[in-house]
């Protein structure tokens, strides 16, 4: 294709947003209530995630050992979990601090000065923090096979109730994206359709000069793409200015959640949420009209 | 000389532009057109006439190549259009003109942009389309009036406008169906004469219609065509006017 018909292709496209007004208006409305749902279920499913993620990281697997383990065996042990994929970070605390912080606890360390050998001599520990607590149970057979192991605390509940929360968001967030990517199509396909009938004398024109598939399609690809780009930035947006205000809204009225409740940073949740808004826009518009016109324009 | 088309059984005649060979077509089990053959050759200047639903416009189809031949051969410009693949339809397309009686211009464009939409279809380069459609215009008599909307035209303007638009590629088959439907008989007239000054220069004419009078006048072949069948195929001179006669 000549370059000065390519111009005049894209030029077309761009010259039907405004022959169809009211249907690109309508068009865009849709794509821009759907991708804002989208926008706003992701940017909740995110910081849900990251709430998840973080209450997970407090999550943590306690081991004892045996009375005569030394310290170097159990650095080893430290060590080796290190190594393993589940484990974010471990710490180690000693006999002698474990005694310090029962004390500091107790408040009365006057009165604890008296004993001369450490009656806490045999609660070294190994704190182990998971990044992910779904695979606590392998962790812990893995800890009580050990030979210097004496007790394992954990806590089973927590940790299957965070990890199917965890996989519950991941199945939520894909269905949600699915149905709303698929209304969007629908949506589109209408309006291409629409123009398609509104331009049909034109297009039956060009079919009998000789166009080709390409120049009669791409005039309505290059509209799709327009109505899907400005359906995607519109919402985005409108949520930049929705989310930071949400996000202070609840830090302010439930000041005492605060603590517990971390929040993603706008830019982070943009991050992603641009590429993937602007994406699916294009996306539902190339493809909306391919279709549509693979469809209705047999030429 | 007669040459062989490729893989065709039909033997075409260099100066042969189309050629139906026992083309029937059917529409959901009526037959419109039954065993018809024709042959027409480069340069002339042929009539098909008959009465509503005899299958006229179904012939005009049939060499657009807008619809497939249900049985037999239909070759334009020595092109098999029953094989034809999709793809090559643009390419074949753009050797032909065709005139509605409708005129089917586009509203939103004025007479200029009508006539140079042909040439950005088929990619014609600017610097050219600068030239041709000024030229085109100038010789249909519509130089003056480029920049007005077809909504501002008479009905033998807008004619006009529209065998420009088919004229401006310089087809080798000009396709005209009831180029005159919508006319008065003073545009109808004026119209012929373009046609006729046209096939003078070398294209080749074809018009479906019913205007009896232009037939007459004319003096040019005539097809009849009558329930599907082509009932008498007269060249200019073998025929008493009224001959040709058909229920309109």
């Amino acid at each position: 294709m000549r370059f000065s018909s390519l111009g005049y292709t894209i030029k077309e496209g761009f010259k039907s947003l405004f022959r169809n007004k009211w249907y690109t208006l309508a068009s865009v409305a849709t794509i821009s209530a759907c991708l804002f749902l989208l926008g706003a279920f992701a940017a909740i499913l995110l910081n849900l995630q990251y709430i998840v993620n973080n209450v997970q990281r407090e999550i943590s697997v306690t081991v004892f050992f045996q009375s005569g383990t030394t310290e170097e065996e159990m650095l080893n042990l430290r060590d080796q979990l290190i190594l393993r994929d589940e484990v974010d970070h471990v710490d180690y605390t000693s006999a002698e601090e474990a005694w310090e912080s029962f004390a500091e606890e107790l408040g009365v360390t006057d009165y604890l000065d008296g004993f001369v050998d450490n009656p806490l001599a045999d609660s070294a520990s190994l704190t182990i923090y998971m990044n992910d607590v779904s695979l606590q149970s392998e962790l812990v057979e893995f800890l009580e096979g050990k030979e210097i192991v004496r007790r394992v605390n954990k806590s089973e509940l927590a940790a299957s109730t965070l990890g199917s929360l965890n996989s519950l968001v991941g199945v939520a967030t894909v269905g949600i994206i699915g149905i709303l990517f698929l209304v969007s199509v629908f949506l589109i396909s209408n309006t291409i359709t629409i123009g398609i009938s509104i331009r049909k004398e034109e297009i039956n024109i060009m079919k009998y000069i000789g166009a080709t598939d390409f120049f009669v399609r791409f005039p309505f690809i290059i509209e799709g793409v327009l109505i899907g780009l400005i359906g995607a930035a519109i919402p985005l947006v409108a949520l930049y200015f929705v989310y930071n205000n949400v996000i202070i809204a609840i830090v302010t009225r439930f000041s005492s959640l605060s603590s517990l409740l971390g929040f993603l940073d706008v830019t982070e949740v943009f991050q992603l949420l641009v590429p993937v808004s602007l994406a699916i826009g294009v996306g539902i518009g190339f493809f909306g009209s391919v279709f549509t016109c693979r469809k209705h324009l047999r030429v | 000389m007669r040459k062989k088309g490729l893989k065709d059984t039909v033997l075409l005649e260099e100066d042969d532009v189309i050629v139906l060979d026992n083309v029937t077509h059917v529409y959901t089990n009526a037959p419109v057109l039954k065993n018809v053959s024709l042959r027409i050759k480069r340069g002339e200047f042929v009539f098909i006439v008959g009465a509503s639903g005899s299958g006229k416009s179904t012939l005009i189809k049939l060499l657009l190549r807008e619809i497939v031949a249900t049985k037999g051969g239909v070759y334009v410009l020595g092109e098999n259009l029953s094989t034809m693949k999709h793809r090559r339809v643009p390419a074949f397309r753009r050797r032909l003109g065709v005139v509605f009686q409708d005129f089917r211009l586009l509203k939103d464009m004025n007479v200029y942009e009508n006539v140079a939409f042909a040439q950005r279809v088929t990619q014609v380069p600017s610097a050219k389309m600068h030239k041709s459609v000024p030229a085109i215009l100038k010789y249909v008599g519509l130089a003056g009036k480029y920049k007005a909307k077809p909504r501002h035209l008479s009905g033998g303007e807008q004619q006009r406008v529209a065998l420009a638009r088919a004229l401006v590629n310089k087809p080798e088959i000009l396709l005209c169906d009831e180029p005159t439907g919508n006319l008065d008989p003073a545009n109808s007239q004026e119209i012929m004469r373009l046609l006729n000054e046209f096939n003078k220069r070398g294209t080749t004419v074809v018009v479906v219609t019913h205007n009896r009078e232009i037939v007459d006048q004319m003096h040019k072949r005539v097809i009849t065509v009558h329930k599907g069948v082509i009932e008498s195929d007269i060249e200019y001179g073998e025929y008493e006017a009224g001959e040709y006669d058909y229920e309109i």
